[in-house]
């Protein structure tokens, strides 16, 4: 084995290709070790049924770091967002809610429930403006040690403290209130109008195992809004091509600078020597020499299985394995012969250029966390459904469309395990939930893809199906984030680095951990 | 997809609005002008009389036992002194003093008022009506409003009342039910313009009838229908300030320093601190003691020395025929000592007119400064001078 690369990275994920986007552009001769057949992990567009590219994963951005997009010049790598229309939710009664991108449209729609709420949603907008602008610049932060007394250490502290300091008393009080209430508590201080608290609770449920009214969901509503400076409404974007176009747009980033990215390429081992990693060892045997390695993988896999545990301190070992996973979101995915015709706004219209999210109320939704609870899936799941050809028309044959399903409730540990007919049956529950609100969809589906947690782990090598790498609950986040001690991209072993959403800031599409885990690196390297 | 709506005047605006330049209004599509300039529309305002489609205007209805002690508490000037069948002008402010919006109260029965308002205000009135024992409702989409304006004004309207008498008698500030058209209306002598004016609030349903009667009465007094460029130009020399433009609302500000107290506005006037526990009082009491670090003042540009600028360039002044609604920087020798948020050239005046917000040291009438001007894609600074504002204020807006 030959000291080949200055650094190794696990996971050609949009984190690891990020990582070694950066490291390369530093001068650093950087390797690329992907498991499957393409670049993206849970960022990837595949062509599953003939003629249609399924955004399989990750189906939408919000969160994308500019930094991230700017300094790597994404826009110039291919990357072309085009922005979300509305986010609309359809209701039992036939009538539904639509918060449209513009603010007249959205205050004439949330005014037909409450004029009230209509006035309020402005105001509750330059709040949620106001904590994004909060809580941004942490997601640009690597996170200090709170226990500590080094300079380094305080310096942070000082600077995360004179921060928030800056927030009015009225902002910084509502900033608790977000870290620690429920989303449906937080939201009915604000409206009174079901349907809207419903449209926003949803936010605060996707990809943790919560309810709408568990304590601390209203942080993942945040975590929605931080990409959303303009304070209007919810600036999500669909990239053309699908999600697989962002780790596209980074891979060719990395290649550019001199990155090298091996595909098939499956890492069994990282090798540690004396304390250090010395490069990685393949499922085939071959092993790779480099100074540094760096795991875009969850914690879980990268604490637990690529590295031997004799090479860890036992009460971190013990710290990752309680590390909580709990995969809650399934996706399924469709290939359609037209548009869905939904009962409250027929026909095509701009309506279809957004989210459709199918959870009226919030006890729907707290119900469909029912099942979950005690491990059953969704009967009547929260879905969140877009239709990425009226972004891309190009993604199916003309005419056709491909649809998107992201879906709470799926839990990774479900009674009996998921076997096939479950797997169906999930599907099943999905689509008639889809059917109650647009009669038609049933009979568009040409073909259809259903991933639960357990399918998220066996092909993209999400630990128990966790699409944040791990719950975003405050006890999670931050400095604790995976673990304390070890939430600055290090580990107990040297020149071994953690890249991917199990750091902070967590998951979504940012590029964050990706780009902050290089930044911390190059400290170490004094680049 | 929710559309823009037409007002209840819109079967006539639509076909006069020759221009096709619409304005959005809280949702509602209004005319920018109705000709392809606004220059008669305007001088209609000053010399003649405009009708001016302000249904969009919100309006609170608030009736009941507690609505005087309400009001006490909501605004900032004494509604003790309002009587009915009088309106005042007034603002209302935020806990911290900082203005939220400003509008008129109409005192149509004891314990019955009205308010206009520039923005939406039903949440912070319904926060404010909690515990008291008056009836909140939002009347904005119920109830239309068009104004009429300008020197012929009256001599219009009481071609069309029912009791011309009584219109001829009504005084500034003042309200009155009459007829037109058939159809029962609410008229206040109140605008928009600083000009003679009224202010006719009705159903939507009679809206047709009541402007058809005013156009067909209207015509031989010149009446031209205007829209909210001429309407941009009258309101700067009636020394009006506009929400969102001049300041920002409480409400609605996204820092501490986009908020204004009632003070720093121009609006000291309005605050009646002995009345009472009200919004925002304890906060402006401070402020009286220890006066505020910004004025709002008016101000005229020095015209021979911009148009020795401008002939420096080989031209003549070249000033737009529109309101400026973006802020222009004001100078005391170099350093920034305030802005201009509101600008135009009066066509009336024949002057460059600004309103802004300076530093208080630099408030006093007569004071110099220097405002930002862009000659030729050059900026440089013209000479002007804080004056007292209205810039215009005919005797004809309160006589009579």
């Amino acid at each position: 084995m030959t000291e080949n690369y200055d650094a190794i990275i696990i996971g050609a994920g949009h984190n690891g290709l990020t990582t070694a986007a950066y490291l390369a552009r530093a001068g650093l001769r950087v390797l690329v070790l992907e498991r499957r057949h393409l670049v993206g992990g849970a960022t990837v567009t595949e062509e599953i049924y003939p003629g249609f590219r399924y955004t399989v994963c990750s189906y939408v951005v919000s969160l994308l770091l500019p930094e991230v997009i700017r300094e790597l010049e994404l826009a110039r790598h291919g990357l072309e967002i085009v922005p979300e229309e509305c986010l609309l939710t359809p209701l039992p009664d036939g009538d539904r809610l639509v918060l449209w991108h513009d603010p007249d449209a959205t205050h004439g729609e949330i005014a037909r429930h409450s004029v009230r709420d209509a006035e309020a949603y402005r105001q509750f907008g330059h709040l949620m403006y106001h904590m994004g602008l909060a809580v941004r610049p942490i997601m640009s932060l690597a996170p200090p040690d709170p226990t500590s007394l080094s300079p380094k250490e305080l310096g942070g502290l000082l600077k995360l403290g004179g921060h928030l300091a800056g927030l009015g008393s009225e902002q910084f009080h509502s900033l608790v209130k977000l870290m620690t209430m429920s989303v449906t508590d937080f939201l009915h201080e604000w409206f009174e109008s079901e349907a809207l608290i419903a449209a926003l609770s949803a936010a605060g449920i996707i990809g943790t195992f919560m309810g709408p009214r568990s304590p601390g969901s209203a942080y993942v509503l945040l975590h929605h809004y931080i990409g959303d400076v303009d304070g209007v409404s919810q600036a999500w974007g669909f990239p053309k091509g699908g999600t697989g176009s962002v780790a596209q747009a980074i891979a060719a980033a990395a290649t550019e600078a001199g990155a090298e990215i091996r595909v098939n390429a499956p890492v069994e081992k990282v090798l540690v020597k004396n304390g250090r990693a010395t490069g990685v060892a393949l499922e085939n045997g071959e092993e790779i020499g480099s100074r540094l390695v760096a795991s875009g993988a969850d914690p879980k896999r990268t604490f637990l299985k690529l590295l031997d545990p004799e090479h860890l301190p036992g009460d971190f070992v013990s710290d990752i394995r309680k590390f909580n996973m709990r995969g809650s979101s399934g996706k399924v995915n469709f290939a359609l012969s037209g548009l869905p015709d939904f009962t409250c706004l027929p026909g095509p219209g701009p309506h279809l250029r957004g989210s459709t999210s199918i959870g009226p109320s919030v006890d729907y939704l707290e119900r469909a966390y029912d099942d979950a609870k005690y491990g059953q899936f969704s009967r009547k799941p929260w879905v969140g459904l877009v239709l990425p050809t009226m972004f891309d028309p190009t993604m199916a044959p003309p005419g056709m469309h491909v649809g998107s399903a992201f879906v709470q409730y799926a839990p990774y540990d479900l009674a009996g395990g998921w076997t096939d007919a479950q797997r169906e049956a999930f599907g099943d529950a999905v689509v008639d939930t889809i059917s109650a609100y647009a009669p038609n969809f049933k009979d568009l589906i040409l073909h259809r893809q259903v991933l639960t947690p357990w399918d998220m782990e066996q092909t993209i090598g999400l630990t128990e199906g966790n699409i944040f790498h791990g719950e975003l609950s405050l006890h999670q986040l931050f400095f604790l984030r995976p673990s304390r001690s070890w939430a600055n991209y290090r580990t107990p072993v040297r020149n071994f680095y953690q890249c991917g959403s199990g750091a902070h800031p967590g998951g979504g599409i940012t590029g964050a951990p990706g780009r902050l885990a290089a930044l911390e690196i190059l400290k170490d390297l004094r680049r | 997809m929710t559309t823009l709506k037409g007002t209840p005047f819109h079967p006539r605006t639509h076909t006069l609005c020759l221009s096709h330049e619409w304005q959005r209004w809280f949702g509602y599509l209004t005319a920018a002008s109705y000709e392809l300039h606004h220059e008669w529309e305007y001088h209609a305002i000053r010399g003649a009389a405009a009708l001016i489609d302000i249904s969009p205007l919100r309006k609170y209805r608030i009736r009941g036992p507690d609505a005087g002690k309400f009001f006490n508490r909501l605004i900032t000037r004494d509604v003790s002194r309002l009587s009915p069948g009088r309106v005042l002008y007034t603002p209302w402010c935020d806990g911290a003093g900082k203005l939220i919006d400003d509008g008129t109260l109409q005192c149509l029965g004891p314990n019955d008022f009205r308010l206009t308002a520039a923005d939406h205000n039903l949440n912070w009135l319904l926060e404010n009506a909690f515990g008291m024992d008056v009836e909140v409702q939002d009347e904005s989409n119920r109830l239309s409003a068009l104004a009429i304006q300008g020197p012929a004004s009256r001599a219009v309207l009481a071609q069309v009342v029912d009791d011309p008498g009584r219109l001829e008698t009504l005084t500034y500030f003042s309200l009155g039910i009459f007829r037109i058209a058939g159809s029962e209306v609410l008229i206040t002598r109140t605008g928009f313009t600083g000009d003679l004016g009224y202010e006719i609030w009705l159903e939507p349903p009679d809206a047709l009838p009541v402007w058809d009667a005013l156009v067909e009465a209207g015509e031989q007094y010149r009446l031209t229908p205007a829209g909210m460029h001429a309407l941009g130009l009258a309101r700067i020399e009636a020394g009006l300030i506009l929400i969102d433009v001049d300041y920002i609302s409480a409400h609605q500000a996204l820092n501490e320093t986009q908020k204004s107290s009632p003070y720093e506005i121009g609006l000291g006037w309005t605050v009646h601190l002995e009345k009472g526990n009200f919004n925002g009082r304890s906060a402006l009491l401070a402020e009286r003691s220890a006066p505020p670090k910004w004025r709002f003042v008016g101000l005229e540009v020095d015209w021979p020395s911009l148009e020795a600028l401008y002939r420096e360039a080989g031209l003549s002044p070249q000033m737009s025929p529109l309101a400026r609604r973006k802020s222009l920087p004001l100078f005391d020798r170099n350093r920034q000592v305030g802005y201009a948020t509101s600008s135009c050239y009066s066509p009336i005046l024949k002057k460059y007119i600004a309103m802004g917000t300076v530093e208080a040291q630099h408030s006093r009438v007569g004071t110099g400064l220097q405002i930002e001007t862009t000659v030729e894609h050059r900026r440089l600074q013209v000479p002007c001078r804080v004056v007292r504002t209205p810039f215009f204020d005919p005797p004809r807006k309160r006589d009579g």
